[in-house]
């Protein structure tokens, strides 16, 4: 289906208004969700909201696509912008709709079998398929809005709906409840940090509309309160990105919280949050201040470096698998950070690539320990001994995925990585190719011990013989691990996506 | 058929033949003899190619991009066509040879290697028809993962231990630095990787430093031709069961290797360029050096397995050393070294194997007077070892002289000093072996009876003599193969100006 057939088959209030209702209608649904008694019709609705967002989203892409400026600007309640609160979209965040969409619904027709399985009282399950609605209408609508401050609603709407399904893995786990208290107090510190910074913007520009801001800042490049304010915005969002060093709330919160929500949070949450980042230093700073004046490759290149280096040795060492996959998930975002900071086409577009290809790993790769947490218990990497062979649907599934994050030819990862490598050649930094190879070496390590454990070790329990995760968890991690596949052999979707917003956040001419 | 079709079945075969062990796995019969025709069949398919190649054609078959340079793609030229012929050929004597040895062995899984052996040629074969680096990487590591399970294959401790070291030194060499140079080489040619004569960079801006990095980023990175300090995998690979070592870490998996190190040399470098690169002949040394250290420490083994790894390790480092000198001779040598040196090594393999299952026995010293018990076992390895040391009339004899020449023509009089040095010490690694077996058993020490009562079956008799003869054979084919090779070779000398032009 191409996105032409998407335009001329859409009824006209989604063409109308598609930008709005995909962040409208979870944010709508998630009230009437709370108040249901009955889990399983929260369950459907959810789908469905889910459903629906995803499909605005693709209309979204389409209509960005077929725009004469590549730019969708919607004005909330007819007030015109630099007043009334923009929802501006561009090729940009429409990768990102349709990514953090896309996400929501395979992970909401996933969640039924796990949540039900880890949830202590059913009867709150119509409160988290809220939060969860909430949540993602939050993360949205952080992606589509044109306004400063409106960004920061958003951001405290997915932050507070996070704390709570993160709180809610404590019948599985206690250690849930500090972990989410954490993220609390983490998440919180970031959303101060951006509010302020913010704050100082409103001060020396006088506006909160994010195009009006870069239309202003030109001519305030020395202003004291300008540079405060940009200081103030990177930490905040980087604490939300879980950039290096700023991530340490990210183990413990994914590790302890219920499955669905790692699934969810591990392809979406950090991504958005990136997003945030990629915006404010391209659209709204420009890369002329950004990178130039406060010369911040020097400052992104060496925390992404670091990230993917440290964190990937502190992988290998966890006995947890999904402790590893948390080091890993921020070591990627080294990756992501790595690419943004080259401030060039092919720099961003190998970061925006890689942030799509590794929501897909991540979500293979979780749902599929979800898989096995419902069928066998333990995460740590001795439960997972001769899984291949007790359950070998969601272990396959979960290798692609694995091979995927190390980034083997033929899959999503390598391309990746590849674009990641020729963006820097191109700018000469072939020691930070060397650096991004040996990372790799290191996720060898940590999936190898994974899989070697699952594969090549005999059953811990020989009695447990065949047990596979429900056909409800299998169908969703299959369409994500084939994605990597898919994605790895054809990969002109992604990287077309990716140039695109490498475009839209660099300029037309970036690209020669 | 026309040629795509015959790449294609070339490349599907051992795929289809492992799906039809894995579905007679319950009969053995039925399961070995799918083995055995399959392997027939494609050696077939090969034969017909390979006279395809020889009468100029080059046949091709595109299957898809994932992006712009990183095609699936193949083109079989006459080098990849040598190296098909002779892993698919010596696959169907190995096959007779697993038989007979796993059978008298009585080992497990007899199935499951059956059908990783089976994908582990059809690496090989990607390998041999890749049309370009992304192509050749992929059924590279194919070749790796495949063979893992049969290095492993006992599910010992040690066999763990040696599979590990297997899989983490090979994919840590082609992730590590392999990927990385095929990565450089996609920027520097301006998102290209195809195999093209003369070489792809040979028409690019490309400075001595980049090209020397490039280089030895590949030639380390091709962790599969052995070259010191990324040998050790080999020896410890050793704990896999004979017909693996014989098949795919004397032919297969390590032909692979240095193949890969000559295809990088012809069609990535080309000659030219490959003379401007100052680390060329850095690696030069670094191959002689292997072949001479490699070899002293193959005298210090007495297990027959452990000195025929350590002599396969040197007799590799002579592709590389050819590859390395960069003229026709020296390429030539390195060709022909494949072939030859896969004859002859995979018979001493088998030979071993052999003794392996008749007696139990595997250190060298307690073999005096074997010789008299299983005569045909050591008259083949004999042959070998004279094949290997490079005495006429055995095949082994030409690579030799085509590197001396190569080094002299280009003036690096002291390699055949190091190829000479390297006879003496075959002799003195591989001689006595036979010699002792063949004499008299000392009073003191008779021999004693064979653990399996028949002694060797009669199948890992045949099959290492059949190679044995085969060393005969290859040394009158000479000619034949030279001719069948040289437009390859020519096309990787050819100047670059005249290469360039349209």
């Amino acid at each position: 289906m191409t996105l032409e057939s998407v335009l001329t088959s859409a009824p006209a209030w989604a063409l109308a208004h598609a930008p709005v209702l995909l962040v409208a209608v979870p944010m709508l649904i998630a009230p009437l969700v709370a108040i249901l008694p009955n889990g399983r019709a929260a369950w459907l609705i959810s789908v469905l909201t889910a459903g629906v967002s995803f499909y605005l989203a693709i209309v979204t892409l389409a209509l960005v696509q077929s725009s004469p400026t590549g730019i969708l600007s919607y004005e909330i309640g007819r007030w015109p912008p630099p007043i009334g609160i923009e929802f501006r979209t561009d090729a940009l965040n429409a990768m990102i709709l349709l990514l953090v969409t896309g996400i929501g619904f395979l992970a909401s027709v996933f969640s039924w079998p796990t949540i039900t399985s880890e949830l202590s009282n059913r009867n709150k399950l119509g409160m988290f398929y809220a939060a969860f609605l909430l949540c993602m209408s939050g993360l949205l609508g952080v992606a589509s809005t044109g306004d400063a401050f409106n960004l920061f609603v958003f951001l405290e709407i997915s932050s507070l709906a996070t704390y709570v399904m993160v709180a809610m893995g404590a019948r599985r786990d206690r250690r849930a409840l500090p972990a989410a208290f954490n993220y609390l107090i983490m998440g919180t510190l970031g959303a101060s940090f951006y509010i302020v910074g913010i704050g100082f913007l409103y001060a020396a520009t006088g506006t909160l509309n994010m195009a009006d801001i870069a239309d202003r800042l030109p001519a305030l490049t020395d202003n004291r309160s300008v540079q405060v304010g940009f200081a103030f915005i990177i930490v905040g969002l980087g604490l939300k990105a879980a950039m290096w060093p700023l991530h340490q709330w990210l183990p413990n919160a994914y590790s302890y919280s219920p499955s669905f929500v790692t699934v969810f949070l591990s392809a979406t949450a950090t991504k958005v949050a990136l997003y945030a980042l990629v915006r404010f230093l391209f659209t709204v700073f420009r890369p002329e201040y950004s990178f130039e004046l406060a010369s911040f490759s020097w400052v992104l290149a060496p925390l992404g470096i670091a990230a993917m280096v440290i964190c990937s040795f502190q992988a290998v060492f966890q006995t947890d698998v999904r402790r590893v996959l948390a080091y890993s998930s921020v070591a990627q975002v080294g990756y992501m950070l790595l690419g943004v900071s080259l401030a060039t086409a092919p720099g961003v577009a190998a970061g925006l690539l890689h942030l799509f290809n590794h929501a897909l790993m991540k979500g293979a790769l979780f749902m599929a320990i979800a898989g096995i947490v419902m069928t066998h218990q333990g995460t740590t990497i001795r439960d997972f001994a001769g899984l291949g062979r007790t359950a070998p649907w969601t272990m396959t599934a979960f290798a692609i995925a694995g091979l995927s994050l190390i980034g083997v030819p033929l899959t999503a990862g390598f391309m990746s990585k590849l674009q990641l490598g020729y963006a820097l050649f191109a700018e000469g930094w072939w020691w930070a190719v060397l650096l991004v190879v040996f990372s790799s070496f290191l996720a060898v390590f940590y999936v190898g011990r994974i899989l070697q454990a699952a594969f090549f070790q005999p059953p811990l329990n020989p009695r447990k013989t065949h047990k596979e995760a429900p056909l409800l968890i299998l169908v969703p991690l299959w369409i994500l691990a084939l994605a990597n596949l898919y994605f790895g052999i054809a990969a002109d979707f992604p990287l077309g996506l990716a140039r695109d917003g490498a475009v839209a956040a660099l300029g037309v001419e970036a690209f020669r | 058929m026309n040629p795509e079709t015959l790449i294609a079945a070339v490349l599907i075969l051992p795929l289809l033949i492992a799906a039809g062990i894995a579905a007679m796995g319950k009969f053995p019969n039925i399961r070995e003899g799918v083995t055995i025709v399959g392997s027939i069949a494609l050696f077939a398919v090969v034969i017909q190619l390979a006279a395809l190649v020889s009468s100029g054609a080059r046949p091709e078959l595109f299957v898809g991009q994932a992006a712009p340079g990183l095609a699936i793609a193949f083109k079989l030229e006459p080098l990849g066509a040598l190296f098909a012929v002779v892993a698919s050929g010596l696959w169907i004597v190995n096959s007779f040879y697993s038989i007979g040895y796993m059978r008298g062995n009585r080992e497990r899984n007899q199935t499951r290697f059956y059908i990783c052996f089976a994908i582990a040629i059809c690496g090989a074969m990607g390998v041999a028809s890749a049309g370009n680096l992304f192509t050749l990487f992929i059924f590279y590591e194919v070749l790796t993962l495949s063979t893992y399970p049969l290095v492993a294959h006992k599910g010992d401790a040690a066999a763990q231990r040696g599979a590990r070291i297997y899989l983490l030194t090979l994919l840590g060499t082609s992730i590590g630095f392999f990927l990385t140079a095929i990565m450089w080489t996609w920027f520097v040619a301006g998102q290209r990787l195809d195999f093209v004569d003369g070489g792809l960079l040979a028409n690019v801006q490309i400075s001595p430093v980049v090209a020397s990095a490039l280089l030895l980023l590949f030639v380390f990175g091709i962790g599969k031709a052995a070259l010191m300090p990324f040998h050790f995998w080999l020896p410890n690979a050793m704990v896999a069961p004979t017909p693996v070592s014989a098949l795919l870490h004397a032919v297969a998996v390590v032909k692979a290797g240095v193949f890969t190190v000559l295809k990088v040399s012809m069609y990535i470098f080309g000659a030219d360029l490959l003379n401007a690169t100052p680390s060329r002949e850095f690696l030069m040394d670094v191959a002689c050096i292997t072949i001479v250290v490699a070899s002293l420490i193959a005298l210090t083994k007495d297990n027959l397995k452990a000195r025929l790894a350590y002599s396969t390790v040197a007799q590799l480092a002579y592709v590389t050393l050819g590859a390395m000198l960069a003229d026709k001779a020296g390429f030539m040598g390195g060709s022909l070294q494949i072939a030859a040196h896969a004859a002859a090594k995979i018979t001493l393999f088998m030979c071993a194997g052999a003794i392996y299952v008749a007696t139990g026995l595997t250190n060298i010293s307690d073999m005096r007077g074997l010789g008299r018990k299983m005569p045909l076992i050591f008259i083949a390895f004999f042959m070998a070892s004279l094949s290997i040391i490079g005495v006429p009339p055995f095949a082994g004899d030409w690579p030799k002289y085509e590197l001396m020449q190569g080094a002299v023509d280009r003036g690096a009089d002291w390699v055949p000093f190091i190829l000479i040095a390297s006879s003496v010490l075959n002799i003195a690694y591989l001689l006595p072996i036979p010699i002792l077996a063949l004499m008299p058993p000392p009073p003191e020490a008779p021999v004693k009876e064979f653990k399996r009562p028949g002694g060797a079956p009669a199948l890992t008799v045949a099959a290492p003599l059949f190679t044995a003869f085969l060393c005969l054979i290859l040394f009158l084919l000479v000619d034949p193969m030279g001719d069948f090779l040289a437009p390859a070779l020519d096309a990787a000398t050819t100047t670059v100006q005249e290469a360039a032009l349209p």
